[in-house]
């Protein structure tokens, strides 16, 4: 196996710190994921919990100062992008990894039209001549799904909804044909409706191209859709790692439990919907021992004293949780793993 | 769909112009000036010494009024005797700016000087026609400068904010604390009388407004997502700078710039009358002010004319930079 050739990102132990007035905000601290060519990888998690922080400090877009991002490797076809330089990083900006956000219809500079600012990108990365660019930025268009692409080029992004402005920014990304996209909240801004779309539009594209998507989400249905692999984001800690099938039939950290607890059920009709007490802390603060101990339900003495390492907890599933420690539960005279769910 | 091909072409800035030209006032403002750019652009026909066209002794002249003739550059047309078969067409007003005639000194208004003559003799009206060309290449080139050098100082500012921020908000700081108008008239008592260095002394003095302006806008313009998103697809900081963010930030430079060319103009007209201004004995709208000094008692056409000239262009760029800061402004947008 040819670590290199099968992984197209690899993240080792990345650390990204702000340093603020109130102290060090420990955003992203040690997370590691693969991801392999040609597959999706998701990020989820609450608001706050360093997943968009990750996006960026791979593209080392964190601003620096008050942002510093450390740790072992951000390897990218076995090329070490910490060790980059900016101007190094971009070229690799926009041209090998591209990122599309959460908020097309802020993402896109109001004044220019929507076939100049696609047209840049090419013109920048790729040389085209300001013709060549316009045909390619048409073919762009109309491959996204932009419905009189031609005439939509002369359009500003304040005259495109939200939906087809999403398509652009898709279009404007794919435009230099990436290795890898960076999806970070794609659908968030959206309609459901149009969110199926674009996610359906990604799956597409994926599959045309064999690029690798890291998605960021909160939204464990959009992973359902599109992720072959999970990582569950917690205050700038994987808590769990998992293959998409796995985590879904069997989610085993307790932080994962209460996001799966929380999505509204069809067949059930419960009163009210489940939420997990509390909130993600303050990165300038995060709790000494297991970051979640406070919001877990079933936290132990030794969560709140110390760091639960990463257990192996299954077939490639992997948990930060004392639950699944044999040693510590044995010391309790309890089996290993998640309590059965409690009736909330 | 159908709303959009109708306003296909609808960008800020012509959705700014409808919202501007809502309001009358600075409409009525902005004809002004175009008329005072018109004067200044077209000075050479509307009042000079020379005709526009001339058959003299069988020989035709085009635009001596603009090109120096050899033949006609010492000929004086005020004793010129006509012979059968010449012709001229001339400016509006036939006297040159600098044509000084000492039989003719302080007189009033007439058929002959429309405005008047001032203590050389000299037309007013045609003093005042050139003086436009002063007034307003003073006013746009030292605003120029400043904006230029407002812009480049503010969007480093908030771009990078940090230590350049300081650095730049110090300087911008100290330089507020000096009153201008002394700083300008030091420095040009340095400089060798001109108009360039009059344009330039004003413009590098007059930077700090826009400064602090732009660098407003680019600390609120770096954080915005499309910010974020360009530097995602690999843009250099300076395209970032002045390709994405400054077109998002020329809004309030615009009203800024307008204003300070008022201001620009009023400095210069303050410099000539003072006797900092333009070097003799070119015209400017200030120096025929100053002359007025001594005639004051009865030479009342020196002090309206000119007095009058200044507070209507003035006037009418605030009015303009009061319209544009109004378009640009949502809250009042119906």
């Amino acid at each position: 196996m040819n670590a290199s050739h099968e992984f197209i990102l690899r993240v080792r132990n990345l650390r990204t710190h702000f340093h603020t007035d109130q102290g060090i905000a420990r955003a992203v601290d040690g997370v590691s994921f693969d991801i392999p060519a040609g597959k999706t990888l998701a990020l989820v998690g609450e608001s706050g919990c360093g997943k968009s922080v990750t996006a960026l400090s791979i593209l080392g877009l964190v601003p620096h100062p008050p942002g510093e991002v450390s740790g072992e490797a951000i390897e990218f076809e076995g090329r070490n992008l910490l060790a980059f330089s900016e101007a190094e990083m971009r070229r690799i900006r926009g041209n090998e990894i591209a990122m599309i956000f959460q908020e097309p219809m802020t993402s896109m500079n109001p004044v220019f039209r929507i076939g100049d600012q696609i047209g840049a990108v090419l013109r920048l990365h790729r040389g085209l001549s300001k013709a060549a660019a316009r045909e390619e930025v048409l073919a762009l268009m109309q491959r996204v799904g932009i419905p009189a692409a031609e005439s939509r080029l002369e359009d500003y992004p304040h005259q495109m909804s939200g939906g087809m402005l999403q398509r652009v920014m898709i279009a404007m990304a794919l435009s230099c044909h990436p290795k890898m996209l960076i999806a970070d909240e794609p659908t968030t801004a959206l309609d459901v409706t149009i969110q199926a779309q674009i996610l359906d539009l990604l799956r597409v594209l994926q599959r045309e191209t064999g690029m690798s998507i890291l998605l960021i989400t909160h939204d464990l249905g959009i992973v359902a859709e599109i992720a072959d692999e999970v990582v569950v984001m917690y205050a700038g800690k994987k808590v769990e790692h998992a293959p998409v099938a796995a985590l879904f039939a069997a989610p085993k950290h307790p932080y994962t439990r209460g996001l799966f607890a929380s999505l509204p059920a069809m067949q059930q009709h419960r009163q009210r919907l489940y939420a997990i007490r509390g909130a993600v802390p303050a990165p300038t603060d995060f709790p000494a021992g297991c970051r979640f101990h406070p919001r877990c339900p079933y936290a132990m003495d030794c969560c709140r004293r110390d760091e639960p390492p990463l257990l192996e907890t299954g077939d490639a599933h992997r948990t930060a949780c004392w639950l699944h420690d044999a040693g510590v539960m044995a010391a309790q005279g309890k089996a290993p793993g998640l309590p059965p769910e409690a009736a909330p | 769909m159908k709303a959009n091909a109708k306003n296909k072409k609808q960008s800020y800035w012509r959705l700014l112009g409808r919202q501007f030209l809502r309001n009358r006032l600075a409409v009525a403002a902005s004809a002004i000036l175009l008329l005072l750019l018109l004067t200044a652009l077209s000075a050479p026909f509307l009042a000079s010494g020379q005709p526009i066209y001339l058959i003299k002794d069988g020989k035709t002249y085009w635009f001596s009024n603009v090109v120096t003739q050899r033949d006609l550059a010492n000929f004086d047309f005020r004793t010129w005797e006509r012979k059968p078969g010449d012709y001229g067409i001339w400016p509006v007003v036939h006297y040159s700016p600098e044509e000084s005639s000492l039989r003719n000194r302080l007189e009033p208004p007439s058929r002959s000087h429309f405005l008047g003559t001032d203590d050389r003799g000299r037309d007013v009206l045609s003093r005042m026609i050139w003086g436009t060309r002063i007034s307003i290449s003073v006013g746009f080139v030292a605003v120029g400068i400043s904006v230029f050098i407002g812009i480049i100082i503010g969007a480093l500012a908030g771009f990078y904010g940090g230590k350049v921020d300081m650095i730049a908000q110090r300087v911008i700081e100290i330089m507020m604390c000096i009153p201008v108008f002394f700083l300008i008239i030091s420095l040009i008592a340095f400089l060798p009388p001109s108009i360039y260095n009059i344009m330039g002394v004003i413009g590098i003095t007059g930077w700090t407004g826009v400064a602090r302006l732009v660098r407003g806008e680019f600390f609120k313009l770096r954080a915005s997502d499309f910010a974020t998103a360009a530097r995602a697809t690999g843009l250099s900081d300076r395209r970032i700078m002045f390709r994405h963010l400054l077109p998002n930030a020329l809004g309030p430079v615009l009203v800024s710039a307008t204003f300070g060319v008022a201001g620009a103009i009023l400095t210069e007209s303050a410099l000539s009358f003072l006797g900092f201004g333009v070097p003799p004995p070119t015209a400017s709208w200030g120096e025929i002010l100053s002359q007025s000094k001594r005639y004051i008692d009865f030479a009342w056409w020196l002090v309206t004319f000119p007095g009058a000239a200044i507070f209507i262009t003035v006037t009418a760029f605030n009015l303009v930079g009061e319209g544009l800061r109004d378009a640009m402004d949502p809250r009042l947008r119906q």
